[in-house]
């Protein structure tokens, strides 16, 4: 006999900022189902207009960041399981904090632009024909900074940042978690630059220390402590620069 | 909207409030458990160099301190920018430091 498999409720917040609407669809429940999965499923079965982003599937490339229930996840790797409550619905969203182009795909522009802004981009310290620089793999400051270098950028943190959504000029958790991980690296030249970018006014200092961004990074880093550290070190370069001045 | 001179000045009157904030409650205590009375208080406190020097410091810190703090709370919260923005934080700064002067004036002199 056949048995009518179980349907999970998927609300999806459709449009653009202008003017969005939010649309119900049935999808049949699976074992071992992701939310990206039910999103494939209404795209490919239902509603072929439905828009989303995704490549990799495996956690590795950072494309498919959306809000699940209110909260920022990376849906290839979120099972459903893990956030369908008794009521057997799911709300998909776009990703917080960023201009939404349509339905559940974001413009990620201000995000990458605020990268570039702290000195994301990568400043060698040698020239091609030099000999590269090689990394102290065990020295102390090395392992403390091996973690910012694991981010996949799929802006969860940023949509989680609570300072991010009440200042939209804040750089945000990621950039300034790369800015840290670059001031860490002894390839990078001239990481004075890289300091006086994240103490403008948008930079590190504008951090309440809330913690959303490690709460919810899907790779377990911590960008608060990243973002803590920066504030360190220039506090600690601005004292040095203020004793120096004064001799 | 917080630079870093912002952020270390906050900081640092901080560090200077936290030892003053246990003296002044200390103080409080000590006045109170003792029964003095605002005369007997006002007996001790005028003249003195020391008290003076210590609510003047603490006043100071506070003013800067509260100016920054409430100056991320009117960006943040109520959106204020720009020279309003200025006016309002520079104007509390300077209405604590000058209201809390007077009241040291008052007390010590």
């Amino acid at each position: 006999m056949f048995v009518e498999p179980n349907t999970i409720k998927v609300q999806i917040k459709r449009g653009s900022n202008q003017s969005s609407f939010t649309q119900e669809f049935e999808v049949p429940e699976q074992d071992n189902q992701t939310v990206l999965d039910l999103v494939t499923y209404i795209q490919e079965y239902i509603d072929p207009t439905v828009s989303y982003r995704f490549a990799c599937r495996v956690g590795m490339c950072g494309s498919c960041g959306m809000m699940v229930n209110g909260e920022p996840r990376w849906t290839c790797r979120t099972h459903v399981k893990k956030v369908l409550g008794s009521s057997k619905a799911i709300e998909v969203g776009p990703l917080g904090n960023l201009p939404v182009i349509k339905d559940l795909v974001v413009d990620m522009d201000p995000f990458f632009d605020k990268w570039i802004a702290v000195g994301g981009v990568h400043h060698p310290s040698k020239n091609r024909h030099q000999s590269i620089e090689k990394i102290d793999e065990s020295s102390a400051e090395r392992v403390f900074a091996n973690e910012a270098v694991e981010c996949i950028n799929c802006g969860v943190c940023y949509a989680a940042c609570d300072v991010v959504s009440a200042n939209n000029d804040y750089f945000g958790p990621a950039a300034l978690n790369r800015a840290w991980s670059l001031v860490n690296d002894v390839k990078t030249e001239n990481k004075e630059a890289i300091l006086d970018a994240v103490s403008g006014n948008s930079g590190c200092h504008n951090c309440h220390s809330q913690q959303n961004c490690s709460n919810y990074c899907p790779n377990e880093l911590n960008p608060s402590a990243s973002i803590a550290s920066l504030k360190r070190k220039v506090f600690a370069s601005k004292i040095k620069n203020l004793l120096g001045s004064a001799k | 909207m917080i630079s870093a001179k912002l952020y270390i000045l906050q900081r640092l009157t901080a560090l200077i409030m936290a030892p003053l904030v246990l003296g002044h409650l200390v103080l409080m205590i000590y006045a109170v458990q003792g029964g003095l009375s605002a005369s007997e208080i006002l007996g001790r406190t005028q003249g003195s160099a020391f008290w003076a020097i210590f609510y003047a410091l603490f006043v100071f810190a506070v003013s800067v301190h509260a100016a920054i703090g409430v100056r991320t709370v009117l960006f943040e919260w109520l959106k204020i920018r720009g020279s309003v923005l200025e006016l309002l934080s520079w104007g509390l700064g300077l209405g604590l430091l000058v209201m809390g002067l007077y009241s040291v004036y008052a007390v010590t002199a």
